[in-house]
């Protein structure tokens, strides 16, 4: 094993696909020259050229658009969004086209494209550069939507997008670039679809993913002081959703709560809360408990970002519910 | 428009230094994290809209600009002190707290953001220019954007409509010479920005954007043809911004000595020059002025430092219109 930042694991995916596979070339915002508005393509120009290390004028809807056409005359992008607050800009492209490209032409065209870049909150950036669209990507048939929690899966499941025919949204965060973590030496290739157990328990399920998973951590340690046991699931891939492992864990707990950072209405959580109602009832001991960020846009101000996030005391409010403590 | 005589000059010099300090200022604190998230500044561009402001009728002409923008609302009359507040995140901010350093409004003043998505603010600009010309107001709208703005689909939409529609609308290209890290002439294969007004037919040309005599001379010019009725023009603003994109940008795209050469035609020192020049002040009277400034900054750091923090229920109370609108609740 090593020990990599969360940058270097996105782009050693990326490289040791590239050098593979002729067709997969890297394109968006600062990619090149500047090596990634986070560094997530350092070398990447030096090694491949600027024919496959792509810097393109600020035009997301064009750019998404060029990539997704290129698929159709045998590319396989990487296109990278400075974050996914600016894919709204390009949203259309992926959505109209990309999802639904293979489906129109009755499966002759496949599209196969990964769209990265950091999603959620990082900060005090204020209303327009602190959202999760995750729930809306998810929402897409056509997609499938895979978000990291650490640098060991990011690299294996970015690898997997990139190797993968159908079109996949990957989101990352700026307040991850710089998490450390053990990934091996050699390659490795983590599944699309499958959710990982980061922490074994017994009293009660926390599922969450991405960065904010993190609050969840921190949660465990408090409760297993005082005697609570956690089992934390992380999702890793939100579409398709590994709903089978989150049942057999609530099988076992017989409590649920959810941790996501995204505005609360109409998100992940409430689809999972659907179907564990439907699929696990009798197994409940108590209502299923979501935490999400506040039902607004973000707030700049640092003691109102506070409030608007969830954080690991919320978790711990949440878990204590659910065993009416 | 109105004469540029020795007080213009003596406005110009004043508040453009006011604009740089202040900016330097918030660099400061920003570094002392009082203020946080990302800070884009404004030093060397300052001559746009000194020029700009000249022209304008600040009775009812309106600025909508990117998020380059504490130091606009300013200059068309918005209390620094708010602006600094907002900066700080705190209740006596311009949006209270919520927009911080990319947000900055004053519907009083005519200074309509404060625009965090590349081109978003380019139909907008447009847009208010369609509202003043269906309520016959008069008025004229600054559409501002940058270098990297351009190339977005945003733009080209919203410059059709507004020629077609002969909108009362002024849009301005601040050419500052790089989108982040990324040169004008690495982001299409013209670099002559201003040229994008041709494919519309629309009025358009490059102006000199250190120079606030050349800009007030083309925008009046603009606003002229605007209020008459013959729609948009489309100018670009050679300018240049000195500090980095944003706090964290370590510049490898350029070299200092770039940056030295735009700083000898820097637009406070040209201003500074003609007032000596021309007798309209001593070095002396200048003096006085660069510590009013260096007064006025302070205080804008301590009114916002001293005051409080936005309530909680700001944050619900700005979403919506309605006042009792039934708000998920996302805590315990
Ligand atoms: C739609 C969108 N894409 C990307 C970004 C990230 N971003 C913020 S500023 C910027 C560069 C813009 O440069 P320019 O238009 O020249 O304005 P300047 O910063 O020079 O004033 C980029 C890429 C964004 N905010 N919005
Ligand atoms: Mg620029």
């Amino acid at each position: 094993m090593k020990t990599i930042q969360f940058r270097e694991a996105v782009c050693e995916a990326m490289s040791e696909e590239m050098r593979k596979d002729e067709r997969i070339y890297l394109m968006g915002e600062e990619v090149a020259e500047y090596n990634g508005a986070y560094k997530a393509s350092k070398g990447m120009l030096d090694e491949f050229g600027p024919k496959r290390v792509i810097d393109t004028p600020i035009a997301e809807l064009g750019f998404a658009g060029i990539a997704v056409g290129s698929t159709m005359t045998g590319n396989r992008p990487i296109v990278e969004f400075m974050t996914f607050n600016f894919s709204l800009v390009g949203i259309d492209q992926i959505i109209n086209n990309a999802a639904k490209i293979r489906q129109m032409s009755g499966g002759q065209f496949k599209c196969p494209i990964v769209f990265r870049g950091p999603t959620a909150s990082a900060g005090q950036l204020a209303a327009t550069h602190s959202q999760a669209f995750e729930s809306w990507y998810a929402n897409c048939p056509g997609l499938k939507v895979i978000v990291p929690s650490n640098p060991y899966d990011a690299k294996g499941l970015l690898k997997a997008a990139i190797r993968d025919d159908d079109p996949v949204i990957f989101m990352e965060s700026e307040q991850m670039y710089g998490d450390k973590g053990e990934v091996p030496e050699g390659e490795y290739v983590l599944p699309i679809g499958v959710a990982d157990i980061k922490r074994e328990g017994t009293d009660v399920t926390i599922v969450s993913f991405g960065k904010i998973i993190k609050e969840a951590y921190k949660a465990a340690d408090d409760l297993e002081k005082e005697g609570i046991s956690c089992e934390i699931i992380d999702l890793r891939t939100v579409r398709p959703l590994d709903i089978n492992a989150i049942l057999e864990s609530v099988k076992k707990t017989n409590r649920l709560v959810i941790l996501e950072e995204a505005w609360p209405f109409g998100n992940v959580s409430t689809e999972i809360t659907y179907q564990v109602q439907e699929k696990a009832f009798d197994y409940l001991d108590a209502p299923i408990q979501k935490i999400n960020t506040a039902d607004t846009p973000a707030p700049y101000s640092p003691v109102l970002l506070e409030e608007w996030l969830p954080n690991s005391n919320d978790v711990v409010k949440a878990v204590k519910k659910v065993l009416y403590q | 428009m109105q004469k540029i005589t020795k007080e213009t000059y003596l406005k110009w010099y004043e508040d453009m230094l006011f604009w740089r300090k202040f900016e330097d200022k918030l660099a400061a604190v920003y570094i002392q994290q009082k203020v946080r998230g990302f800070l884009h500044l404004y030093n060397g561009q300052e001559a746009v809209l000194a020029g700009a402001l000249h022209a304008m009728d600040l009775s009812k002409d309106k600025m909508i600009t990117a998020y380059r923008n504490h130091v606009q609302p300013i200059g068309m009359g918005v209390d620094p002190k708010r602006v600094m507040a907002e900066l700080y995140g705190k209740g006596t901010g311009t949006s209270q707290g919520l927009g911080g350093s990319m947000h900055i409004f004053s519907k009083e003043k005519g200074f309509y953001g404060g625009h965090g998505i590349v081109g978003g603010q380019i139909p907008l600009g447009a847009g208010m220019a369609f509202g003043d010309k269906y309520h016959e107001t008069g008025a004229v709208t600054l559409c501002y954007m940058g270098d990297g703005a351009v190339r977005q689909g945003s733009l080209h939409e919203t410059f059709n409509m507004a020629m077609n529609w002969k909108l009362p609308v002024v849009f301005i290209c601040e050419n500052n010479g790089y989108a982040m890290g990324t040169s004008v002439e690495r982001t299409a294969n013209h670099t002559d920005i201003w040229k994008l007004g041709l494919g519309y037919e629309m009025p358009c040309g490059p102006v000199d954007g250190m120079n606030p005599v050349k800009v007030a001379e083309a925008m009046h010019e603009a606003m002229e043809r605007a209020r008459r009725g013959d729609g948009p023009t489309f100018l670009e603003m050679k300018t240049y911004r000195y500090r980095g994109h944003s706090m964290s940008d370590a510049q490898h795209y350029r070299t200092k000595e770039e940056v030295e050469e735009y700083k000898k035609i820097d637009p406070i020192t040209q201003v500074k020059d003609v007032i000596l020049e021309k007798k309209y002040a001593t070095e002396d009277d200048l003096a006085v002025i660069d510590k009013r400034v260096k007064d006025m900054v302070k205080e804008c750091e301590k009114f916002a430092e001293e005051s409080p923090w936005p309530e909680k229920n700001v944050m619900y109370d700005a979403v919506y219109e309605q006042e009792d609108y039934p708000f998920l609740q996302h805590k315990l």
